[in-house]
């Protein structure tokens, strides 16, 4: 079984089948990242290539480490030292990197966009590894693991999104993948951080963090960027933390098991406080986990021998 | 106090003047009624004395009645009104006590027929954060005689870039937020306030004036300026403003409050808006609806302000607007300013008028005497529409409610005396002037803390 498309740009490319498809194959990806020897040879003799137009340390690392993993050659292009750095367009860089015989391109771009305008014109599979504020798929199908593996299905769960949904790709994924495999998203933040529209999405805004997180499988915070009080869109870090902060008391209405989650990295004590990071509810760690082996069942799915 | 006012025609917004007595016991009203006999009000006041002697819900003890007992008001020929809520009044306390402080500025207030006052944030330093609003409300607490609103800033400093921390002072206590003084000159920094604003409850308050428009200007922008030989602020410099905070409420289906409107074309633009549902609420103040551009003459710093004083054309617009609702309520801007900022030169005197003392009998001379406005409407734009916009109670002349009551003597003729103002400062452009209407009596909390239109202490 492979995915339809030579490339991974975003979650509403894929069918509720790929999806499944690509769990299903992270399950046993799993085993290896958490075996003794991390070591297999399903991409022996490919080339992935990690091109970060963004600064990142998980998802760069989780890709890179998911390559190795899998047997691959994995390079990593640092865009700063790089031809970019003399004005190269995003196709040249692509092209020359295509020629060089890469099998995978993995681009995260500040730019919506960017992977599908390079995926266009690059022979290698392209993966979304985040681009802009449109869509970060590989963390939507990992946290989709991370929820599956604590209730077994996702189908019928209910998951509460809180924080800065306007500038967030990982809500956008995580919205169309969620209710694609059939859970309900509320949303809550700073009405100057909510995406217009985004009901038509999919999603339910709702008037308090309590509403949203009412009854909830599942609560996830979005990260807070600081340099956004400088735009006017919320006044400080402590106010943040008072009316868009997770806490003990205002999650209570949650299930009382409901998984704590955040896609990193943190701003401890703005969208919840250190007791919840590292509380028995939190699975941030995991959510880290999983996505090496997401990331290698991606892989594999593209350009794996079978 | 426990008294009892006999033979009053009480005003409340939205019905027709009606003859009652009405008794105060405590700090509440107790009843309203055609007539209430001294025997029955001398029972209530027991009773109520009585329910406080054993311990229970009453604040007043025998000794209390005993001391007090109950006052008897013949107030046959006045009119008692609910107390007066100023939504716009710059107290200067913290940073500018030399202008006004909060014991002053409510002692004048009072004096005016306030019962509550929502004062603007430009204080030194400003009223961006909890604890300037702690400041300010704990100081009211101990040594106002008016109840004291503050307002927010809308951006941190005022500086149009940052927004304050709107929710956290809400919690300590503002009923708006606004950057009064001066207005946010970002479209995109107001649109952002106005929509964290509304997630708290609260409404922005903006001065509508464009600064490049308005640059180096001092007065209306006419002939009057040009015969003074002052460079003019034209009338556009506000009403762009007022369109564009229109037209961001519009599109954001978000509430705004238009303050100090000065000219026709605002008023007009304000009347179109709510043709079209916009949640918008705007005051004008009593400047604008009796004075002109012609008060300037003579470079008299006191009839300087900002916005300035327009034409007669506009004057009138104003009044316009006044008695169809597109203004909705009448605030003083009372500013405050030392003698040493007002006595120079004009273009380089400061802004803004005392208001306080003179806005009530001015509405009731130029407004309700010629019958531009009913009594009941005066009330509406001076207490009920001004507290709905600030979420603050109404209130009424109703038994239950608090006694919040001003006492109005229409037949007296009074003269403005800027020297004996409550006020700190003097800068009034109605010194001499003979007004209708003068203050007999102010209540807060069943407290008199005004007579005769003086402070009581």
């Amino acid at each position: 079984m492979k995915l339809h498309s030579k490339d991974l740009l975003g979650i509403g490319d894929l069918s509720t089948d790929e999806i499944d498809l690509i769990l299903d194959t992270a399950v046993d990806m799993k085993k290896i990242v958490t075996s003794g020897i991390k070591k297999s040879n399903y991409l022996q003799g490919r080339t992935v290539m990690t091109l970060f137009y963004e600064n990142s340390t998980r998802t760069r690392v989780s890709f890179e480490l998911a390559s190795k993993y899998l047997g691959a050659q994995a390079v990593n292009v640092a865009v700063a030292s790089s031809s970019v750095a003399k004005g190269e367009t995003l196709i040249d860089t692509g092209r020359t990197l295509d020629a060089m015989g890469t099998d995978i391109l993995v681009i995260r771009h500040g730019s919506s966009g960017a992977p599908h305008h390079l995926a266009r014109n690059v022979r290698a599979s392209v993966i979304n590894a985040g681009d802009g504020m449109h869509e970060h798929p590989t963390q939507a199908l990992l946290d989709l693991f991370t929820i599956r593996e604590a209730y077994g299905t996702v189908t019928g769960l209910k998951v509460a999104v809180i924080g800065d949904v306007l500038h967030s790709r990982v809500a956008r994924s995580n919205i169309l993948c969620l209710t694609k495999m059939g859970a309900s998203v509320a949303v809550y933040g700073p009405a100057t951080l909510m995406a217009p529209g985004i009901e038509q999405m999919g999603a339910r805004v709702c008037g308090s963090i309590e509403e949203a997180v009412a009854d909830a499988d599942v609560i996830m915070a979005l990260r807070v960027q600081m340099e956004r009080q400088k735009k006017a869109l919320f006044p400080s870090a402590a106010e943040y933390a008072r009316f868009f902060g997770l806490n003990p008391e205002n999650v209570s209405d949650a299930k009382p098991c409901a998984l704590w989650m955040h896609p990193g990295p943190v701003n401890r004590g703005v969208e919840m406080p250190t007791l919840m990071v590292d509380g028995s509810q939190s699975v941030i760690n995991t959510q880290v986990t999983n996505g090496v082996a997401v990331r290698m069942a991606i892989l594999y799915l593209l350009t794996g021998r079978e | 106090m426990n008294l009892l006012m006999r033979n009053g025609t009480i005003v409340e917004a939205g019905k027709p003047p009606f003859h009652a007595d009405v008794l105060v016991l405590g700090d509440k009203i107790a009843a309203v009624a055609a007539h209430i006999s001294q025997e029955e009000a001398e029972t209530l006041t027991r009773a109520q004395t009585c329910e406080g002697a054993d311990g229970s819900s009453s604040l007043f003890s025998i000794a209390d009645f005993l001391k007090n007992g109950l006052n008897i008001l013949d107030i046959k020929g006045m009119h008692l009104f609910p107390g007066l809520v100023d939504a716009h009044c710059h107290l200067r306390d913290p940073g500018q006590e030399y202008r006004e402080d909060i014991h002053t500025g409510t002692r004048s207030a009072a004096a005016g027929g306030f019962t509550d006052v929502a004062c603007m944030p430009n204080t030194k330093p400003v009223a961006d954060n909890k604890t300037v609003v702690r400041y300010i409300i704990g100081k009211a607490a101990r040594e106002g005689v008016v109840r004291v609103h503050p307002i927010g800033s809308v951006t941190k400093g005022l500086e149009g870039l940052e927004l304050s921390e709107m929710g956290t002072m809400k919690e300590a206590g503002i009923v708006a937020v606004s950057d009064d003084g001066r207005p946010v000159v970002s479209a995109s920094v107001m649109l952002k306030a106005m929509t964290y604003a509304a997630q708290f409850g609260l409404r922005v308050i903006s001065h509508c004036e464009d600064p490049d428009l308005a640059e180096g200007g001092a007065m209306n922008e006419g002939v009057v300026s040009t015969r003074l030989g002052l460079r003019g602020i034209p009338s556009a410099a506000e009403e762009v403003m007022v369109s564009r905070e229109l037209i961001l409420a519009e599109n954001a289906g978000l509430p705004v409050h238009i303050a100090h409107v000065s000219t026709a074309l605002a008023v007009q633009l304000i009347r179109e808006a709510k043709k079209r549902g916009v949640n918008v609420t705007a005051e004008t103040c009593p400047h604008y609806f009796t004075l002109t551009e012609e008060a300037c003459e003579g470079y008299d710093t006191d009839a300087k302000m900002n916005p300035p004083l327009r034409t007669e054309h506009d004057r009138i617009a104003i009044i316009e607007g006044l008695k169809d609702g597109t203004l909705d309520m009448i605030a003083t801007d009372h500013a405050p300013h030392h003698i040493d900022e007002k006595n120079v030169e004009f273009d380089k005197a400061n802004n803004g008028i005392v208001g306080f003392e003179t806005a009530l009998p001015l509405a009731l001379t130029f407004l309700v005497k010629p019958g531009f406005l009913t009594m009941s409407d005066l009330v509406d734009k001076m207490s009920k529409a001004p507290a709905a916009m600030l979420g603050l109670p109404e209130k009424k002349v109703a038994a239950g409610y608090p006694a919040d009551l001003v006492l109005v003597d229409m037949e007296t003729v009074w003269t403005v005396n800027r020297n004996t103002l409550a006020s700190k400062s003097r800068n009034t452009p109605y010194h001499g002037w003979k007004l209708n209407g003068l203050v007999k009596l102010t209540m807060v909390a069943g407290q008199v803390v005004a007579r005769d239109g003086k402070p009581i202490d």
